[in-house]
């Protein structure tokens, strides 16, 4: 006994060096429990963010307005597929497998981010998506890819160059909306309207109310706190808005010269609960969906594993 | 009719079928596939339809009737296999058919060439689902050959040569039937029995004569488009 905990104790050491160097750990290095189980929490909830992430802007492809636009999203769509590959493969190297995960996000015991459980109701909505969602996920995955963890950081890097280009044509759409007609303008700004708050909700719960927080910043997986990221998020976005010549639906954002931010109103923690707790606008639809194309795709799944045993192939 | 418009409408309706896929796919990597496949057919069909005009407008302001596309490709999803069916006797076809132009010299051959890369990678990926389809379970199987009978009657018109597309169609015809002949074969499933094609569909989507499904679908790719005449995206 006394050995082993000897052991674990200079295992932790090493572990706790290579941290504080900040040096990557990989795949076959020693890592508290806990550090693992919190990484596979927090990246099979990255991966399924992006596969769920599809549904609310592939409910735009069959009717985007322009053959190029309509390119551009499949594009998209298909990164975002890709993007929930390279994060499956980045969990398992810590010895979860997809399958099981899949599992857990189809009966609710893993979560997604939130602003997935908004609906898309205009085309607009595909913008503000590209704009604002991947505005604010790129602000909170840059500091990641310098997480501690090396196959996470990888895909990371991997990941948000392909997210800020797709923040650009989001951005890029908007625009031409905005000069666009006067309907279309208004399409724009309404879109703007709905997804302003749940864009600062997925920076997470204010500093002094997130669970995790504290311990990975320990463990270098997170870098900046929720609300620094947040400040950091509406800090880049407003004059961004007053170049699209779009407005920000908070009466209370103004600049702040002694902070040098700009302050900006209350968040609805309310309705950031009700939505993870499943009881936002699409919650039940987007789940639904995606186990229903698990369970209709069973028997595919089966023949080719049924076909890869019979002919030595590798499993697809 | 304009033989651009006849082959960009092939790709411009098989891509938006394949989009209806997105976030319903059997695995994640079939989410790429078919995005991927999508989206390549979605940009042949660009090429094709500048050449005969603007493409917008064709692809958003035509009505039914004025489509050219085969009827094949308009056909609804249903399961997978029935999507992979609808993929091998198109792609099969669309590679048979852009090696030809490819190696002439019409105004197809710089798009056939480029086009060609892409289309080996479909007709690919559909024959290994045939493949791992019917020779995987005894339920697969029976879903992929029903795939391919109830699409068998649309494969006829594929044949029917169109205007200003230099190409031997006859040859297009039995080497198409050889290459399906053999991949059907080596999946374990039969060809197909019963009329190539009748009457009344042969060569009916290239007339601008299609089937019902084709209405709605059009209806929901065009609402938006139509909705603001004028408008630039």
């Amino acid at each position: 006994m006394t050995t082993m905990a000897a052991d674990a104790g200079a295992y932790e050491a090493v572990f706790d060096a290579a941290l504080a160097a900040d040096e990557r750990i990989e795949p076959r290095d020693w890592m508290p429990d806990e550090y693992r189980t919190s990484l596979i929490r927090q990246i099979a909830q990255h991966a399924h963010s992006e596969i769920i992430g599809i549904q609310p802007e592939a409910n735009w492809i069959t009717r985007a307005p322009s053959l190029r636009r309509k390119a551009i999203l499949m594009a998209k769509v298909q990164d975002e597929a890709g993007h929930g590959l390279y994060l499956y493969s980045a969990v398992e190297t810590l010895g979860a497998r997809r399958e099981d995960l899949l599992d857990k996000l189809h009966t609710g015991r893993q979560k997604y981010s939130s602003i997935f459980n908004y609906p898309t109701l205009t085309w607009a909505d595909v913008g503000a998506i590209g704009w604002l969602v991947d505005g604010a996920a790129i602000t909170n995955q840059v500091p990641l890819c310098r997480c501690s963890y090396g196959p996470y950081a990888r895909a990371m890097v991997r990941i948000c160059k392909e997210e800020s280009f797709h923040q650009r044509q989001g951005y890029e759409l908007l625009l031409a909306l905005s000069r666009g007609t006067e309907a279309q303008r208004a399409m724009a700004q309404d879109a703007v309207d709905r997804w302003w708050w749940p864009s600062l909700m997925m920076f997470g719960p204010p500093d002094d109310e997130s669970a995790h927080s504290a311990q990975s910043m320990a463990w270098k997986i997170k870098r900046h706190s929720n609300d620094e990221l947040r400040q950091r998020f509406v800090d880049i976005c407003v004059p961004q808005a007053e170049s699209l010549g779009l407005t920000l639906p908070d009466p209370e954002l103004r600049w702040n010269e002694e902070r040098g931010h700009y302050d900006f109103g209350p968040i609805d923690w309310a309705e950031f609960r009700e939505v993870l707790r499943g009881n936002g606008p699409c919650n039940a639809q987007r789940i639904s969906q995606r186990r229903r194309a698990h369970e209709e795709g069973a028997w595919v799944r089966e023949a080719a594993a049924a076909y890869a045993a019979k002919h030595g192939e590798a499993r697809s | 009719m304009s033989a651009a418009i006849a082959l960009g409408d092939d790709a411009l309706v098989l891509s938006q079928r394949l989009g209806e896929w997105a976030g319903h796919a059997p695995v994640l990597e079939e989410e790429v596939a078919l995005a991927n496949i999508a989206l390549d057919l979605l940009g042949q069909a660009r090429v094709l339809l500048s050449m005969a005009g603007d493409e917008d407008e064709l692809a958003y302001l035509r009505e039914e009737r004025a489509f050219r596309n085969l009827q094949l490709v308009e056909q609804p999803n249903g399961d997978f296999a029935q999507t992979i069916a609808r993929q091998l006797y198109f792609s099969t076809y669309q590679e048979l058919l852009y090696e030809q132009l490819a190696d002439g010299d019409s105004e197809f051959a710089p798009l056939a060439a480029k086009a060609l890369k892409e289309v080996v990678y479909h007709r690919d990926h559909a024959e290994h689902w045939t493949l791992r389809l019917g020779d995987g379970t005894a339920h697969s199987r029976e879903r992929m050959q029903l795939g391919l009978n109830t699409l068998w009657r649309y494969t006829g018109e594929l044949f029917e040569p169109i205007e200003g597309c230099p190409a031997d169609w006859t040859l297009l015809r039995s080497r198409w039937q050889a290459r399906i002949g053999s991949i059907l074969e080596r999946a374990t499933l039969a060809l197909p029995e019963g009329a190539r094609h009748t009457a009344w569909a042969a060569g009916g989507g290239r007339q601008g004569v299609h089937t019902e499904p084709f209405g709605r679908m059009l209806a929901e790719m065009q609402h938006l488009h139509r909705s603001h005449p004028g408008a630039t995206w």
